[in-house]
């Protein structure tokens, strides 16, 4: 049996299902924020495998997702500070309870 | 002469820009002073530089021969589209132009110096807006320096816009009243429209010619001086070839050139309210009278004469374009002094005066030709009516000034424009009364005033071309004087003044106010005395003699007749009060009223923009404007309203919601994406 | 051409992505929840690894899992009480999540099956760029240079650090 690219897409896919459902499931902004990373990383593992396997010379892959992990980072503090202001407002990070947004 | 010639244009702009931008800061006294003195450097600068050009004798003014030239002081380029096309900025010094500069600060200098009196009521308190007052004067006095020295056409267009638009100013002055913004506007668009026909008459002649400059039109280079020119008929003469050699060399059965020429005289029109675009001089009277006095009497409605005199030696190879400009100014001076004998505000009465003077001197412009003519036995200079329009022109500066400033005297110790609330003034104004007293015999043409000589030349050169014109301008200058006369009884005699309760009795006026009135009423004594023939000519070749040595007493008796005669009917019927006026006015009361309501031009004017204009153009225009161009914007606006309203249930605020979108979104994009590329 | 060894460590890194992927999203404990997704990012670090990018193995570690991960779990400190356990989830919220992770599953699977010759190539020697190529490049502006992007970056981490003092700062 040989390693091959398929070996590593096809648990990255999984990830992604499995960001995918939490996403959709969970009530808890956290939750969904952790549903969330879970797919960009499926994604980020996408980029890196399809560099190694096919254009193994190049970087092009590896710098995406260099750049794809900072950008998570900065996401990620921003939505924070958003939970953190919404649980002070709220006193719950249901996002059930946030629907003020409307028309 | 160079510095002198800049600083001339230089002093009253600096002052504009200064009055202007900083006068808001000043004290009123001081912005008062500041202006008329920056005016009476720039006259003294003025003095001298025409003084040099007549008298100095040096080669560039006067050739050998005695002629008058051509000088360009200076001619700096200014705009450069490319090579064939720049526009310079220059100081032309030849006889019109230095006799301009004369007349313009010495009216200008009089009337700064007047309205430091007028521009305040009784008890000294100021006018608002004084300071503004003299910014928008020393504007306007720039701009009318600009224009008359101009080097080219294009600069004298630049200057004419700018006369108009600080006359729009000055008229506008006012601009809390309701008539004065209307005035104001009336004048603005009447004049535009005119300078519409300028502006297409100066691309056609420049076009065809390529030239601008005025020098180049008129003119040949004098050897061995630089910046010399000599009027030349060749000069002209070549335009005219190039015009007849040209493709389209006929349109409408004129030549093409024919078409320039009366196209740059519809400019002219307008600027000296000839008929049919005389319609707003007398409305602008609604500006302060010394506004009145400088640039609707002296200074501004002559540009269209001296503009005609620049191009003169085009238009004298032009008999069509000549004739044209007889014609208008013929039925302008009758109508004009038709219509003052019927004014009752006497302000109106001296616009309509002006407009009949300044025909007078169209039509004296219009009747010059080549070659020798004789009038009633006596032989006629040749281009002698150039020289009586230019002299006519300056006397009648002086006087029309006169004139103004004392009505504006009349008006201030009144408080009224309307000769019925005067009457009997002629004890209470003693210096008024005397100067407008020579005012009026000037215009009316008793010797030895100004008017006399000036007009008994024109009326030379018109019995020299043709006799019909001449006798129907001699019968103008009756009518003149007697209008004139009609206005001085009217205002000093008729009956005796009564004062209204609570009133002062009126008196004269500050020193500022009457200085400028007895300086300008000695220069009317004598100006007629002037040697114009040997200073002003069309070609710069002088005419000699005297002035009276040189008058046709043929001519000379019978417009002395006719002013003595409407001097005299205008005292039988106005220096008692009497009921013959009111007889007269029932007897022809059609004629009165026509001539009271200056014939319905204005109503005309009226009808024609409001009915046939604005109904039949206008209004289906604003139509469409309104129904499909903005009908069409306001359906999108509408129609992304409504959808927007539609649609926007989806915006639920549930974040779940927004995700299954989303995701079905995707996946059945990606499904119909893999569908496509397998 | 692998060793034993490296397939046991494979199917170790497979196993622990697939298990924490699912632990992480199912576990009614938020706190577990963080923890479990600290475990697959750890197994992705592994990936990168093991596919020979050393650099951006550490990078994953030290910013995902030491750097993420440490922000969400304040944030559950700062917003779960003890004790909380989310509700228990009704069947048919389960049942249209299972439908929509399969279909984006089967969907990506089945597309990448359909390559499947394209991808079935064996690991290519040459990976593993040293530290040298990797910073060079990194601030290179020339042809193959990624400056403008990372001056980018920088400029967004910085209105991020801003942005996150104004949203969360108190009144």
């Amino acid at each position: 049996m040989e390693i091959n690219a398929l070996y590593y897409l096809i648990p990255a896919m999984f990830m992604f299902a499995c960001g995918v459902y939490g996403f959709i499931t969970r009530r808890n902004m956290i939750a969904m924020l952790i549903s969330l990373e879970l797919m960009l990383n499926g994604v980020d593992m996408n980029f890196v495998v399809f560099n190694r396997f096919l254009y193994p010379g190049q970087l092009e892959g590896m710098f995406f997702t260099l750049f794809a992990i900072a950008i998570a980072a900065a996401e990620t503090a921003l939505a924070i500070a958003i939970v953190v202001n919404v649980y002070r407002a709220n006193n719950d990070i249901d996002v059930r309870d946030i629907n003020k947004l409307k028309f | 002469m160079e510095t002198s010639a800049i600083l001339i244009l230089a002093i009253p702009l600096l002052m504009f820009l200064f009055l202007g931008l900083a006068g808001k800061y000043l004290p009123h006294k001081w912005a008062g002073i500041l202006g008329t003195a920056g005016m009476g450097v720039t006259m003294i600068l003025a003095y001298t530089v025409a003084f040099t050009y007549f008298f100095s004798g040096a080669p560039e003014f006067i050739s050998a021969t005695g002629d008058r030239l051509q000088h360009v002081v200076f001619n700096q380029e200014w705009l450069n589209f490319y090579d064939k096309l720049t526009i310079n900025i220059g100081f032309l010094l030849d006889p019109i132009s230095a006799m301009m500069l004369v007349v313009i600060t010495t009216i200008s200098f009089m009337v700064h110096l007047y309205s430091n009196g007028y521009m305040r009521d009784h008890h000294g308190v100021w006018e608002t807006g004084f300071q503004r007052f003299y910014a928008f004067l020393s504007l306007f006095s720039f701009s009318m320096l600009g224009l008359v020295v101009a080097t080219n056409i294009f600069q004298m267009y630049i200057f004419w816009e700018l006369v108009g638009a600080s006359s729009y100013l000055l008229i506008g002055f006012y601009y809390t009243k309701p008539s004065a913004v209307a005035a104001s506007k009336k004048a603005f668009i009447v004049t535009r429209f005119a300078d519409l026909g300028f502006l297409v008459g100066i691309l056609l002649l420049s076009f065809n010619t390529g030239f601008f400059s005025f020098t180049e039109m008129t003119s040949v280079p004098v050897e061995g001086v630089a910046d010399t020119y000599q009027i030349n008929l060749g000069t002209a003469e070549g335009i005219k070839n190039i015009f007849a050699n040209s493709a389209a060399s006929t349109f409408m059965g004129a030549s093409v050139l024919t078409w320039a020429l009366v196209l740059i005289f519809m400019g002219g029109m307008g600027k000296s309210a000839m008929m049919p675009l005389h319609i707003w001089l007398p409305d602008a009277m609604e500006g302060p009278t010394p506004v009145s006095a400088l640039i609707h009497a002296a200074t501004m409605v002559v540009a269209g004469v001296f503009l005609v005199a620049r191009l003169f030696p085009l238009y004298v190879l032009n008999e069509a374009a000549l004739d044209i400009v007889t014609v208008v100014g013929a039925v302008t001076a009758l109508y004009a002094a038709m219509v003052a004998c019927a004014q009752i505000d006497i302000k109106r009465v001296l616009a309509f005066s002006t407009i009949s003077q300044i025909a007078f001197m169209m039509v004296s412009l219009g009747v010059t030709r080549l070659g020798h003519e004789t009038a009633l036995g006596h032989e006629v200079h040749e281009g002698l009516g150039y020289m009586a329009s230019m002299f006519h022109l300056f006397t009648h500066a002086m006087f029309k000034a006169l004139l103004f400033l004392g009505a504006g005297a009349l008006i201030h110790a009144i408080g009224s424009n309307d000769y019925t609330a005067m009457h009997g003034l002629r004890k209470y104004m003693p210096v008024t009364h005397i100067t407008f007293l020579v005012g009026c015999l000037a215009i009316a043409g008793i010797i030895p005033f100004a008017g006399f000589f000036s007009k008994d030349e024109i009326l030379t050169a018109c019995f020299g071309h043709s006799a019909v014109w001449a006798i129907w301008m001699t019968l103008v200058a009756g009518l003149t004087a007697f209008y004139m006369f009609r206005l001085y009884f009217l205002i000093f005699w008729w009956k005796e003044h009564k004062t209204p309760e609570g009133h002062h009795a009126p008196h004269d006026q500050p020193w500022t106010m009457t200085l400028p009135l007895i300086i300008l009423a000695v220069i009317s004594c004598v100006a007629g005395f002037v040697p114009f023939g040997k200073l002003v000519t069309w070609n710069g070749h002088e005419i000699a003699g005297s002035n009276l040595a040189n008058l046709n007493w043929n001519v000379a008796a019978i417009s002395l007749v006719v002013a003595v005669c409407g001097i005299l009917v205008a005292m039988k019927m106005y220096k008692k009060e009497n009921p013959l006026p009111e007889k007269m006015r029932n007897a022809l009361p059609n004629l009165w009223d026509w001539c009271h309501h200056r014939f319905y031009w204005d109503e005309l004017y009226q009808f024609i923009t409001h009915k046939i204009i604005f109904g039949c153009i206008c209004k289906p225009i604003a139509w469409f404007d309104r129904h499909i161009i903005d009908g069409t914007m306001d359906a999108f606006a509408s129609i992304t309203n409504k959808a927007s309203y539609a649609i926007r249930g989806l915006q639920s605020g549930n974040v779940h919601m927004y995700v299954w979108i989303y995701l079905v979104g995707a996946i059945l994009l990606a499904a119909i994406s893999m569908i496509v590329i397998l | 051409m692998e060793t034993l060894g490296s397939k046991i460590a494979y199917a170790v890194i497979v196993l622990v992505i697939i298990a924490c992927s699912v632990l992480a999203v199912t576990s009614r404990k938020i706190l577990r929840a963080a923890t479990y997704l600290l475990f697959a990012l750890f197994a992705t670090a592994a990936v990168y690894f093991q596919l020979d990018y050393e650099f951006l193995g550490g990078v994953q570690i030290a910013v995902y899992a030491g750097g993420i991960v440490v922000l969400v779990v304040f944030a559950i400190l700062l917003t779960t009480h003890p004790g909380d356990n989310s509700e228990r989830l009704k069947s048919r919220s389960r049942v249209l999540g299972l439908i929509a992770g399969l279909a984006t599953f089967g969907l990506g699977a089945f597309s990448l099956l359909s390559r499947c010759s394209d991808l079935s190539h064996s690991i290519p020697a040459g990976g593993n760029p040293d530290m040298h190529t990797i910073g060079s490049k990194m601030l290179s502006s020339g042809f193959d240079g990624y400056l403008l992007p990372f001056e980018a970056i920088s400029v967004l981490l910085l209105a991020c650090i801003i942005g996150g003092i104004v949203v969360a700062r108190k009144r």
